[in-house]
């Protein structure tokens, strides 16, 4: 079940600088754990995380084992125009989600 | 009378009330804004997941729970009268009609009882006044004051006379309730106030009731009479 939380504004004016947060639910196993039984659990964590502004690229990160369970990503850019937001989250088997957020700009 | 009985037994725990302190006062200040900012905090996925079952599940018969959940959480455990047992908010959740048996502690449950729970934050714990959840209380109570474990240490031992005092490096808490179910860094998860205790137990070595355990509700029951007045935090975040 994967969930995802957005908070960003819903309307900016043009030129103003937005905080974007996204919080999404992810185990983050390692992979250097052992578990109950004696074996190692499988690395199972999210590798990349992107948001593109009506199709454009304005933030990635990649992210690695040492990132807590559940990761937490805060940034800002530059409302220029009015459209969507797309979040997507990419990682191990196979995993992969995306929400998406509409963003008004009005002029100044 | 009523007041007078649970002021007594507020005054009966070795902590006056104007010196009860919530866990989230000892904790850093980028944890207490984890906690405080909903963007951040991660207990908010439980919620998130709560508010769908509740809207799949539960809504047919109980309606908003905006409004028909408004300060459930604050008054558990309490009776229920089906069963004639003192149970606590999750316990009570599962007996719902609307879903399958939920096992405890398992991440469904967590997040309808943390989609409760937070319907009731910032309002002030309020344990029931019948006889029946006042003796679990009191029950309680003797637990929390009686030795246990190999270390033979009892809850009173550490919350109540050690509280502020490092334990391994960390604070120790006073014991308050009132987050509950929490996000613990920790855990890398939420877990529920049984989870908490029966850590306390491993902690000192103690046997360790099963989830569900009559003790444990009897615990959080005494808690909860501990608590009264103080302000709902869930869902918290703790280190």
């Amino acid at each position: 079940m994967a969930r995802a939380l957005i908070h960003m504004p819903a309307n900016a004016k043009r030129g103003e600088i937005i905080e974007i947060r996204a919080l999404i639910g992810h185990p983050m196993e390692t992979g250097y754990r052992v578990g109950a039984d004696g074996k190692v659990l499988a690395r199972d964590i999210i590798r990349s995380f992107a948001c593109r502004y009506n199709g454009e690229q304005v933030f990635g990160a990649e992210l690695h084992q040492a990132i807590s369970a559940n990761p937490y990503i805060a940034f800002f850019t530059v409302a220029t125009e009015s459209g969507t937001l797309e979040f997507t989250w990419q990682g191990d088997s196979g995993f992969a989600h995306t929400e998406k957020m509409n963003l008004t700009v009005s002029a100044s | 009378m009523r007041w007078l009985l649970a002021l007594t037994m507020v005054a009966a725990s070795a902590l006056a009330a104007d010196e009860r302190r919530s866990g989230a006062e000892f904790m850093s200040a980028a944890t207490q804004t984890m906690q405080r900012d909903d963007a951040q905090n991660p207990g908010m996925l439980w919620v998130a997941s709560g508010e769908a079952e509740w809207n799949k599940s539960c809504v047919k018969c109980h309606g908003d729970a905006r409004s028909s959940m408004r300060g459930v959480a604050a008054r558990f455990p309490a009776l229920d009268a089906g069963s004639g047992k003192v149970v606590n908010l999750s316990q009570r959740i599962t007996q719902g009609q609307g879903h399958k048996p939920l096992p405890a502690e398992s991440e469904e449950l967590l997040a309808l009882e943390a989609y409760v729970a937070m319907q009731s934050r910032g309002m002030p714990v309020s344990p029931p006044q019948d006889a029946e959840t006042r003796a679990a209380a009191s029950r309680g109570q003797q637990l929390y004051n009686q030795r246990i474990g190999q270390l033979n240490l009892s809850c009173a031992q550490c919350h109540d006379h050690q509280w502020g005092k490092k334990l391994a490096g960390s604070t120790i808490p006073q014991a308050h309730a009132s987050a509950y179910p929490i996000y613990r860094l920790e855990w890398q998860g939420m877990g529920s106030l049984q989870r908490r205790l029966r850590n306390c137990m491993s902690g000192v070595r103690a046997e360790i009731p099963p989830f569900g355990a009559k003790e444990l509700t009897e615990l959080e029951a005494w808690l909860a009479v501990r608590d009264q007045g103080m302000k709902m935090e869930s869902p918290g975040v703790r280190p």
